[in-house]
């Protein structure tokens, strides 16, 4: 980062959490500088997910503190985009393409304060840009795994925040969706937004994220992806697990070695 | 509302009482006539010219219990509630006779504050047994509920001296009492107090589900997102329990504990199988309230059987009306989207 004095988009600081007694996450340490596309990846079961809620205020935190823009997260709710994943709620719901993607309005309305005309021209921009705009009036259960991403997204669109986190947007996608969704977080990127995506396929994580933050119940790196993506640190983070990835494993190892691929 | 049912008398035997005028009429074809005559003058006309004056009272009863709880029961239903609209119904009996017993009386003051205090607290005993044990939420709720409802009926047989709640109008209602209660006027309309309480409730419950539409809307599709953006989805279910904790015990002297579940599940059911618009589902929900209280207590006249459970029968008769339409609707398209 060059900016030294702003304060990070994202940081935890000895964050610890617990399901049932068990614990999910201890000690997390981690910074997100203002302006990063950043993966989030684990083995399942890392707790990939429960860090982002977490970090939301949605579970309960043991001990730690997460600030957002140096703040806590009361103070800059309406820069903070939170988009959980696909299969939390029920697709059968009696709304329309169109209700959903105005529910990213809803932050910006507080209570009590309906949707209007301007809220509307957001959404159908929104959903535009996703191509979705064609389905604006349908029933939501009447689209396929990856409209209904882009409906998220265009949700996510409509919050208009400074920081997202987003809940496996990739989860169940056709390639055209993954596409389309990794373009316009590249693009979010270069307006200078933060984006911190929960990922699973590690194939693909080198070339999608600028920053990666290892997990395994712990932060086991965090940085740019050139010095965490390694064959070493995956190792850990994935632990036996990895040699079923060997192909991944081989390619960082050569571009540990400095082989351009 | 001095106690419940008028003249209740505790231990009861529990059994559906025909106790209108009409019944003694229509039986007059025979003692073996299994369905009574239909008796058109009687059963249709009279509700609605000379006998106004009563039936009209008790169909709009009727309607302010169905209509209020159809309002909640769309969001319980979207919820995955149903169950707890069951629960509370329940376990709100202990809470009146706690109320008596702390208040001294059964105002209608402490009756609500007793009823809404217990239904918050069913909520808050279902999450906490299934969020501290490996028990299910539905285990949790049979739980809960079976174990307030009997501490209910204990607490009645203890202090059967002192409460005078009957328990087979606390199970079943009586909506044919309705017309018969303490009067009161307001505006220059004399009404039955009963009908002025649901009045006030449901018109609560279409205020604040009119108001909060929104609020309501994103915490049940979406709870993590309204948390995110502080809009408290904890606050919103208790505040939607309370509700209906209110809604139950104002409807309970006229359709009872158990009919009222009836009520909170099958408009909602029924307006989302034909609509796929939560608005549109609110305006079905309260159509079926209107049509199934209006039937209901024709059927009931007709039966000469209690008038609730035939405004729940005739509720269902409609929710399979609205089961065979969305069938068919389900097999035009199969068939259309096979031919195109």
């Amino acid at each position: 980062m060059t900016n030294n004095e702003m304060p990070p988009a994202l940081e935890l600081h000895d964050v610890s959490v617990s399901y049932h007694k068990k614990p999910v996450l201890y000690g997390v340490d981690m910074a997100l500088p203002a302006g990063s596309l950043a993966g989030l990846i684990g083995p399942n079961g890392a707790g990939k997910s429960t860090l982002i809620k977490a970090a939301m205020g949605l579970l309960p935190v043991h001990s730690g503190w997460v600030k957002f823009f140096g703040e806590p997260l009361e103070g800059v709710r309406k820069r903070v985009g939170y988009v959980p994943q696909r299969e939390e709620v029920d697709w059968d719901f009696p709304v329309s393409v169109m209700d959903v993607v105005l529910m990213g309005r809803y932050g910006h309305l507080g209570w009590l304060r309906r949707p209007g005309k301007a809220d509307r021209r957001v959404a159908e921009e929104s959903l535009e840009k996703v191509g979705m705009l064609p389905f604006r009036d349908r029933q939501i259960s009447n689209l396929s795994g990856g409209q209904q991403q882009r409906v998220f997204l265009a949700r996510a669109l409509a919050q208009d925040s400074d920081l997202y986190l987003m809940d496996e947007p990739f989860a169940g996608v056709d390639a055209a969706t993954e596409k389309a969704i990794i373009t316009l977080l590249k693009e979010w990127r270069e307006k200078g937004k933060t984006i911190l995506v929960v990922h699973h396929d590690l194939t693909t994580a080198r070339d999608y994220y600028d920053r990666l933050v290892l997990l395994n119940m712990r932060v086991v790196a965090s940085g740019p992806t050139a010095d965490v993506f390694t064959m070493e640190l995956l190792q850990k983070t994935y632990g036996g697990r990895l040699t079923i990835l060997s192909d991944v494993a081989a390619e960082a190892q050569r571009a540990e070695d400095g082989v351009k691929i | 509302m001095m106690a419940l049912c008028g003249l209740g008398v505790l231990g009861q035997a529990v059994g559906l009482n025909g106790r209108l005028a009409a019944t003694e009429a229509v039986v007059t074809g025979g003692m073996l006539d299994l369905i009574p005559a239909f008796d058109w003058q009687k059963v249709v006309v009279a509700p609605w010219t000379v006998d106004i004056g009563l039936y009209g009272w008790m169909m709009l009863m009727a309607f302010l219990v169905t209509t209020a709880c159809g309002l909640i029961g769309n969001y319980l239903l979207l919820r995955r509630l149903a169950l707890v609209g069951d629960a509370i119904s329940h376990s709100v009996l202990p809470g009146l006779v706690a109320g008596f017993l702390i208040f001294g009386s059964l105002g209608i003051g402490p009756m609500l504050v007793g009823a809404v205090l217990a239904g918050v607290l069913t909520t808050v005993l279902i999450e906490l047994i299934h969020s501290h044990s490996r028990v299910k939420a539905d285990a949790a709720i049979g739980i809960t509920f079976c174990s307030l409802f009997a501490l209910g009926v204990l607490l009645i047989n203890v202090y059967a001296g002192q409460v005078h709640l009957d328990a087979e109008c606390v199970l079943y209602g009586e909506l044919s009492h309705v017309p018969w209660a303490e009067q009161v006027t307001v505006l220059g309309v004399s009404m039955p107090l009963p009908v002025l309480v649901m009045g006030v409730a449901t018109g609560i419950v279409a205020l604040l589900t009119g108001l909060f539409y929104k609020e309501l809307l994103i915490s049940s599709f979406d709870a993590g997102l309204a948390a995110a953006f502080g809009f408290r989805p904890r606050v919103i279910h208790y505040t939607l329990m309370a509700m209906l904790s209110l809604v139950v015990v104002a409807a309970f002297e006229s359709v009872g504990a158990i009919l009222v579940i009836a009520m909170l599940i099958l408009p909602g059911a029924t307006a989302q199988l034909l609509s796929t618009r939560l608005p549109v589902c609110f305006g079905l929900s309260v159509a079926h309230a209107a049509l199934s209280s209006v039937l209901g207590v024709h059927l009931g006249l007709w039966l000469g059987c209690s008038l609730a459970a035939a405004v729940v029968v005739a509720g269902t008769g409609l929710f399979g009306l609205a089961w065979g339409v969305s069938l068919m609707g389900r097999r035009r398209v199969e068939i259309e989207s096979g031919s195109a």
